[in-house]
């Protein structure tokens, strides 16, 4: 399980986060949601050990992150980044997703018969293991994803981090991937733009605006326009589609604002 | 067949490998096994090459007969003892292990600065080196230091160029690629500076042949006493690289990825960057600034062996030695019974290698 408190960084003059907890309960799929600069990104950086928190304390499993050495981090969390290499070195799919085993080997080990069992299970799960051979360079985006996602699954981690995984994908390829990541059961912590999709896919959501929380919760709860409109700026509608909700948005309330008073 | 920033894996070498079933990784032995025995033949036939030829067979017979005592009776010439024992064979297993501290240092420096272009000699320890052969040749600085005081005063500028590199490329106890690039590029100029200074305060004409000769690189002072000394150090370095082999993997994957599989990137870039420029500076003390070796071979062993490092640094090795032993070879015979420095044979077969690279690299690069 991973739980932060009271997480504050500043970098520079600015304080990027500010008094942020946040925790999750094993296989749920926790949501960061936010404006562009609202330290979602941030966060997850911090949740991963990257960054320091100037105060506050982030938990793997009871224990505080910085005492953890980076490959114990690494057996408990994987991390899905957010710009999955395009490779420029030319490295095939199959050697990429047997890094993931890097964390169960020491250095001077090989990878062993049940490394390449593991990697190309891991290939299998994510549909893609017709590909071991090609070049990383040679798929496209969304592929190119789920091979990310494969070596997060090699290495055997409980939990998982992604940090908008469904950036540069096309609608299709956007609700794979999240179909996919919520079929695997993890305890998993997403960083997402696209509210419904955030809506769709998590349990849970945390919304932040300039490094604080504003409002945690279940979807129905966080999604409703009288909290986004605030934070984003901008008209939300929530629309009913049988069983589903949908959001919807119009013009930018400033706007509104601006020319109700002009 | 697409190229990226980088390099690909060659289609004839993705042919070439053989893939088991149900594997997820690419074999490559029987390509590496046959760099090896090249690099191994090479040194053979290389020894016996120059103004005077000595057959391969007759080669192994004096080898044989100062190593193990077989045969105990000498057969050949004494000066073709004299020739392969004395000269040739440590001028040719210095060139051996120089090119592979070379092309092994590229592999890892092009992995660690994610630059395709990244060669061993953009850390400034090479200008390092330079100062302080310059210094010696030119000054007697460090004549103390017993009869390889040029060596050894090179190997103290390349530790001295080192020190300032990483203290103007910290920042934080932690070193980026760019700041390393820039720190390396400005050592380089103020070293290179100081040694063309420390030429024209010298005055003498010999003194500056003999310091634009050890600049160019040669293998021409290679003998017993500092051997020894060059393949300890050398191979302890190619034997550190080969063991974070799998972290060389993940940096080149960008600093994400590694900490994604549990590696730090930024300590295991300065571990590696120290380790690699005391390769560089005993490659250098040994044998001068011998050029492109380190930015042309691993783009080649690339081509043989794919880019996973676990393959790379050995065939790196296995190639550098065998450019360097031919490219020495062709030193001391297109020109005989004149030598030219080794450096410039390097460069003038470099240069087009270089070019040829730049030409595959994407537009947008």
């Amino acid at each position: 399980m991973i739980a932060a408190s009271g997480i504050e960084l500043r970098l520079g003059a600015v304080d990027v986060l500010s008094g942020v907890d946040l925790s999750s309960r094993p296989g749920q799929v926790v949501g960061l949601i936010g404006p562009n600069g609202s330290g979602k990104s941030t966060l997850l950086r911090c949740l991963y050990g990257i960054l320091r928190a100037d105060r506050g304390a982030v938990l793997v499993d009871d224990t505080t992150i910085e005492s953890l050495s980076r490959r114990t981090i690494a057996r408990s969390i994987s991390l899905v980044e957010q710009c999955a290499p395009v490779d420029g070195i030319g490295i095939s799919v199959g050697e990429f997703v047997l890094l993931g085993r890097h964390v169960h080997r020491g250095d001077h080990q090989g990878f062993t018969a049940d490394d390449h069992r593991i990697a190309l299970d891991a290939l299998d799960r994510v549909g893609v293991s017709e590909f071991a051979h090609r070049g990383l360079h040679e798929i496209s985006g969304g592929e190119r994803q789920r091979v990310v996602i494969a070596r997060c699954l090699a290495q055997r981690s409980p939990m998982m981090l992604l940090d908008e995984p469904t950036n540069h994908l096309d609608i299709r390829f956007q609700h794979e991937i999240l179909d996919l990541v919520r079929s695997l059961g993890l305890t998993t912590i997403v960083v997402l733009h696209d509210l419904n999709l955030a809506n769709r896919y998590c349990d849970h959501l945390v919304l932040l605006d300039r490094g604080r929380v504003v409002r945690a919760g279940g979807p129905d709860e966080v999604l409703q326009p009288g909290v986004l409109e605030p934070v984003y700026g901008i008209e939300v509608r929530r629309v009913a589609d049988g069983d589903d909700v949908h959001m919807a948005f119009g013009r930018s309330t400033q706007l509104v604002g601006a020319r109700s008073s002009g | 067949m697409s190229t990226d920033s980088f390099t690909v894996v060659p289609h004839a070498a993705a042919s070439a490998a053989v893939t088991p079933a149900r594997s997820v990784a690419i074999r490559r032995r029987p390509v590496l096994t046959t760099l090896g025995v090249l690099s191994l033949l090479s040194v053979v036939v290389a020894i016996g090459l120059g103004p005077v030829g000595v057959a391969p067979d007759v080669v192994l017979q004096i080898i044989g007969h100062h190593t193990v005592g077989f045969p105990e009776v000498q057969t050949w010439p004494d000066t073709h003892d004299a020739i392969i024992w004395e000269v040739r064979l440590p001028r040719v297993l210095l060139g051996a292990i120089v090119g592979a501290a070379l092309g092994v240092v590229g592999v890892a420096l092009q992995a660690v600065v994610r630059n395709p272009l990244a060669e061993p000699y953009i850390l400034g320890v090479s200008s390092g080196a330079s100062t302080g052969a310059a210094a010696a040749i030119l000054f007697g600085i460090g004549a103390g230091l017993g009869p390889e005081s040029v060596s050894v005063m090179a190997f103290l500028g390349s530790l001295g160029a080192l020190a300032l590199m990483l203290a103007l490329a910290r920042s934080g106890g932690r070193i980026s690629p760019s700041r390393m690039l820039v720190a390396g590029v400005a050592v380089s100029y103020l070293l290179s500076a100081t040694t063309s200074l420390l030429i024209l305060f010298a005055d003498t004409s010999e003194g500056a042949r003999a310091v634009m000769f050890w600049l160019l690189g040669s293998l021409v002072n290679a003998d017993w006493s500092t051997l020894p000394i060059g393949y300890a150090g050398i191979g302890t370095g190619i034997a550190i690289v080969y063991w974070w082999r799998r972290r060389l993997d993940l940096l080149a994957l960008g600093d994400d990825t590694a900490l994604a599989a549990g590696v730090d990137p930024g300590r295991t870039r300065l571990v590696l960057i120290v380790v690699v420029a005391l390769c560089v500076g005993c490659a250098v003390s040994l044998s001068g600034g011998i050029g492109f070796v380190g930015l042309a071979v691993p783009h080649i062993a690339r081509r043989f062996v794919g880019p996973v490092h676990r393959h790379l640094v050995p065939a790196a090795a296995a190639v550098g030695a065998l450019v360097l032993v031919w490219a020495d070879v062709a030193a001391r015979m297109v020109l005989q019974p004149r030598e030219l420095p080794i450096g410039v044979v390097t460069g003038v077969l470099g240069a087009p290698v270089l070019v040829a690279l730049v030409r595959k690299l994407p537009h947008h690069t």
